[in-house]
């Protein structure tokens, strides 16, 4: 059989942009192994009423599981019910998106199926029937290409690298119900905080607006926070480790590599010197622009588009140029 | 309260990373090698463990070869009591090193297991949590802060958007992430009594190795970048060209 699965992550009963990316490739690889692509989303009863719309990036089958206990992601709850149905659907490949989540998740299931993984890749083909994967290692200095000698092959992804591709025709959404015992959970969520109501997570972000030491203190990220809600809808801010260090910024916002891995279609680094640890955590981003005062700052040699100044300058007037051309829309 | 943390010699992170002759590995001449940053996090983080517990010992234990003694010398040195060297083959198969771990420390009776969140080389991010798996034990990843409780752990752990916090019953293995586990220096008294503290080494379990690495290669070069121009009038090109040719605003 070469069907191929995608993990389709839901929060809050809904499903996450990553989960269509995931849908999109395992279309693709389905395709290309003889297969056809089915989607699995886990929730609580009555969630993933949206979960049909799967089948628009190319699921002709949704399995959705419902139970109460898989409301809220708990992986103890998750890991055996996703192990179980990769086992009884006999898929040649699962595709996990590599969020928080998808980390969390994919190597418990590795662990139960007994099979290898691939973490954070970066591009997924297929060769001579199996999957070729290219992903970062290194903290992306290098990158390998690997292949998984065992089935099904499990990799995730990374988010916002591979796009969801629109397709005709809809998914039939198959409901199960798993069997699943809270009382045998051996760790419980007994709270959840989120930054802010609207605030969104750097690495699910599409845009980053990232600020380094160059903002001098805490008390100007309104620069940032201006240039973000003038670009509009999934903007995050992002920062350097030596702002957060200092405690400017929350140590969620950090991006490198000892903070969070992004690849947003727009990368803003303002007065960020771009230390190799940075760029381990922004360098594949789509198109990355730079905002520094020293001509010879070495984000300057990964950026595509720069301008040399005193950011307390520039950011001002591109957020005054985005706004103008926002409004002309 | 004994604790157990696996740890693991990875190049430096600031090490200019060149490709070996056989195209498939890194040219590890004149590189230099550290233990992982953090795995340095939560050597730290079990060392506050034992001291605030007033007991117990903190053991490493890292799978690799002879060279690995330098790391587990290092952990010794911020403080830990004892290592194990468990010599065999490492790989980017996470599953096969977590197999050798699970064999190690399944028979110990340490309640808490600690671990990176990711090795700073292959950035699998997938022992601990396959670790769990295996022993079947309670698991947290990216754990940024955890108390004792009474046969439980409270751990504090960074999730899209937010924070969460999650308890864990006893024995339990958690992925430790930069957060409060700010690691201590080794002091001069420390690195010299590393060299005394007990580092035993015995042979792993032989398990297979699934992922084949068939090429490695530097990053994709990025196209040339340029710079726009100076200063707050080469705004409007900017923007023009992010537009027009980025196709990203
Ligand atoms: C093990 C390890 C892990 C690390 N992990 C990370 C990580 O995850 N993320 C990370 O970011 N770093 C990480 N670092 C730290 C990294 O090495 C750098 O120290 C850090 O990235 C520097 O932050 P910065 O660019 O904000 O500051 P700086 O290097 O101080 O750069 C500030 C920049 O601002 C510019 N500037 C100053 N004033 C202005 C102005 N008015 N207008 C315009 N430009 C101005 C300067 O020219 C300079 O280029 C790590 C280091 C180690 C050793
Ligand atoms: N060879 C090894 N020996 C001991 N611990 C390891 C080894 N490889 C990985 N680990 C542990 O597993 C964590 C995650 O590694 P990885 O899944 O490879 O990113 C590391 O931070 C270590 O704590």
């Amino acid at each position: 059989m070469a069907d191929v699965l995608a993990f389709a992550e839901q929060r809050d009963g809904r499903i996450r942009g990553a989960a269509r990316e995931a849908v999109s490739l395992a279309a693709r690889l389905a395709g290309d192994l003889g297969g056809s692509a089915h989607a699995l989303a886990l929730g609580a009863p009555g969630m993933a009423d949206d979960a049909g719309a799967l089948g628009a990036v190319g699921a002709a089958v949704v399995h959705v599981g419902q139970h109460d206990a898989l409301g809220g992601y708990n992986p103890d709850a998750y890991a055996p019910v996703v192990a179980e149905r990769i086992r009884s659907g006999g898929y040649a490949a699962v595709i996990f998106p590599a969020t928080t989540q998808g980390k969390d998740l994919a190597p418990r299931v590795a662990a139960l199926l007994d099979v290898p993984l691939a973490t954070d890749a970066t591009e997924v083909t297929v060769a001579d029937g199996a999957l070729r994967i290219v992903r970062p290692v290194y903290s992306g200095k290098a990158f390998a290409t690997i292949s998984l000698e065992a089935t099904p092959a499990l990799v995730s992804i990374r988010p916002n690298v591979f796009q969801p591709e629109e397709q005709a025709g809809a998914g039939t959404v198959e409901r199960f119900e798993p069997a699943v015992d809270p009382s045998a959970f051996k760790v419980s969520v007994v709270e959840q905080k989120s930054a802010g109501d609207d605030a969104l997570d750097v690495a699910e972000a599409t845009i980053i607006v990232s600020g380094g030491r160059g903002m001098k203190g805490p008390e100007n990220w309104g620069l940032l926070e201006g240039l973000r809600d003038a670009i509009g809808d999934g903007v995050a801010l992002g920062a350097s480790r030596a702002v957060v260090d200092a405690g400017w910024r929350p140590h969620g916002e950090q991006v490198g590599q000892t903070g969070k891995t992004v690849a947003p279609k727009l990368y803003v680094a303002i007065g960020i010197s771009g230390a190799i640890q940075h760029l381990a955590g922004m360098r594949t981003s789509q198109t990355i622009v730079a905002i520094n005062k020293d001509p010879d700052a070495p984000i300057f040699n990964v950026a595509d588009y720069g301008i040399v100044g005193d950011l307390f300058d520039v950011v001002p007037r591109l957020t005054e140029e985005v706004a103008t051309l926002k409004s002309q829309g | 309260m004994d604790v157990i943390v696996c740890v693991k010699r990875v190049p430096d992170t600031e090490t200019r990373i060149k490709i070996s002759a056989d195209g498939t590995s890194i040219d590890p001449t004149g590189v230099k090698y550290i233990l992982s940053p953090y795995d340095e996090f939560a050597v730290e983080a079990a060392l506050r463990t034992t001291e605030a517990a007033g007991s117990g010992e903190v053991t490493l234990v890292t799978l690799g070869d002879d060279a690995a003694q330098e790391s587990l010398r290092a952990g010794l040195a911020m403080g830990a009591d004892r290592a194990v060297l468990l010599e065999g083959e490492t790989s980017m198969d996470g599953l096969a090193t977590a197999k050798a771990l699970a064999a190690e420390v399944g028979g110990a009776d340490a309640p808490l297991v600690l671990l990176g969140v990711k090795a700073a080389d292959d950035d699998q991010q997938q022992v601990g949590p396959m670790l769990g798996a295996l022993l079947d034990r309670a698991c947290v990843t990216g754990v940024t802060s955890f108390e004792m409780g009474d046969g439980t752990v409270r751990c504090h752990r960074e999730v899209e958007g937010g924070v969460e916090v999650v308890d864990a019953t006893l024995p339990a293995v958690l992925t430790i992430t930069k957060g409060t586990y700010e690691p201590r220096y080794a002091s001069l008294k420390g690195i010299m009594a590393a060299k005394r503290k007990p580092l035993e080494k015995k042979a792993a379990e032989a398990v297979a190795h699934r992922i084949a690495v068939s090429s490695m290669a530097p990053p994709p070069e990025r196209p040339a970048g340029r710079i726009v121009g100076e200063g707050p009038d080469a705004v409007p090109e900017l923007v023009r060209l992010l537009r027009e040719e980025a196709n990203a605003l």
